[in-house]
């Protein structure tokens, strides 16, 4: 796997992506889910939910790499609890 | 009633997920692990974190080419999308003709990337081209290769002449799908041809119209073949579309990892593009 120049950050990120659909496939295997209409304007499954939250959070850590010095980390906190927020009432 | 999906059909999907992974999947894990680090060789590597993201967003140069790709790319489709419609609304619909324009009209979209840029190339200059040569003729000072806005242009006009036979036969085959009982009630109620296109022919357009619009904005956002053939990106860098800014960065100075930063980038802009279409597709299917 040395040709593919892996890092613990990047193996660390890749596997919670990995786990987050596992436990999304599990979850809709033993809870299957409807598509709802919450706080955006189209209605949505609870996978277009983490879909979208997952887009959005990786614009959220663009924007502050563009246009901040702040360390990434907010921008990570930030996007866990827009992701929890998306899920939820999404 | 409680109704029971089976979902085991899924697994029917596995080889292509595995070609997928093969083929997508795999290499843009690599480049994701590409753009965290300053790759030397192959075993001289150095995390840099999100250095090389905080620099692309900020350079002006791949600022510049990402402004450049959207206001091509809105160009292509303000022009491309009218001038198709009108195109299909004027041709003809049966007899012989049908096919012989449907056969003239398709012509452009047979012919290579790289043939376009090098009949263009030609096709422009100022001193053997007919088009550059006849535009100087009539006394507009026209040079793709020295003027900036010149180039721009030409590029532009390549395109169009390049691609609205797309939009053009897209919106032919919607427009033979509406039945004609829809234009008889039309002219019983003498409506005008105007109003007949505005609420007869437009709306049963849309959904070839949002593929058509799909297939143009991703096929000139990752514009390439052409504008390297036809002026190399110049003069200055005024046609540096994004893909030539990468390929440029990626293989010309072999900046692997500011590279690898800087498609993720682009990537993720294609990503929601996509999405958004893919949702509008979506509603009207649930529309219908």
């Amino acid at each position: 796997m040395s040709w593919m120049a892996w890092t613990g950050l990047t193996t660390t990120f890749f596997s919670v992506i990995a786990v987050i659909l596992v436990c999304m496939t599990v979850y809709e295997i033993k809870v299957p889910c409807t598509e709802r209409k919450g706080f955006l304007p189209i209605s949505t499954t609870r996978g277009d939910r983490l879909f979208i939250g997952l887009l959005s959070s990786a614009y959220i850590h663009l924007a502050f790499l563009a246009v901040t010095e702040f360390s990434l980390m907010i921008a990570l906190a930030l996007s866990v609890i827009w992701l929890a927020i998306l899920l939820r009432w999404g | 009633m409680k109704k029971i999906t089976n979902n085991k059909a899924w697994f029917l999907v596995l080889p292509v997920f595995l070609l997928v992974a093969f083929s997508a999947i795999i290499p843009i894990m690599t480049v994701v692990n590409y753009s965290v680090q300053d790759i030397f060789d192959q075993n001289t590597s150095y995390f840099v974190g999100a250095e090389w993201y905080r620099e692309m967003l900020r350079s002006p140069r791949l600022l510049d080419s990402l402004l450049r790709q959207f206001s091509y790319s809105f160009s292509v489709l303000l022009i491309e999308v009218p001038l198709g419609i009108a195109v299909a609304l004027m041709m003809p619909a049966k007899g012989r003709m049908a096919s012989v324009s449907l056969i003239l009209v398709a012509i452009p979209l047979l012919i290579p990337w790289n043939v376009v840029g090098t009949i263009w190339q030609t096709f422009s200059r100022a001193d053997i081209g007919l088009f550059g040569w006849a535009v100087n003729a009539i006394g507009i000072d026209y040079n793709y290769s020295s003027n900036a806005s010149d180039a721009w242009f030409t590029v532009l006009l390549m395109d169009v002449w390049h691609w609205t036979s797309l939009i053009a036969l897209l919106c032919y085959s919607g427009l033979r799908a509406i039945p004609e009982a829809f234009y008889q009630a039309a002219r019983i109620d003498r409506a005008s041809s105007w109003a007949i296109f505005r609420y007869i022919q437009l709306p049963r357009l849309k959904s070839v119209l949002v593929i058509g619009v799909l297939l143009r904005f991703m096929d000139s956002f990752m514009i390439y073949t052409e504008p390297f053939v036809l002026t190399g990106g110049g003069p200055g860098n005024s046609t540096t579309f994004l893909s030539q800014a990468l390929t440029k960065m990626a293989i010309g100075q072999f900046d692997l990892g500011p590279a690898a930063a800087f498609s993720l980038i682009y990537y993720l802009i294609v990503l929601l593009v996509c999405y958004l279409f893919f949702t509008v597709i979506n509603l009207q299917d649930k529309a219908k």
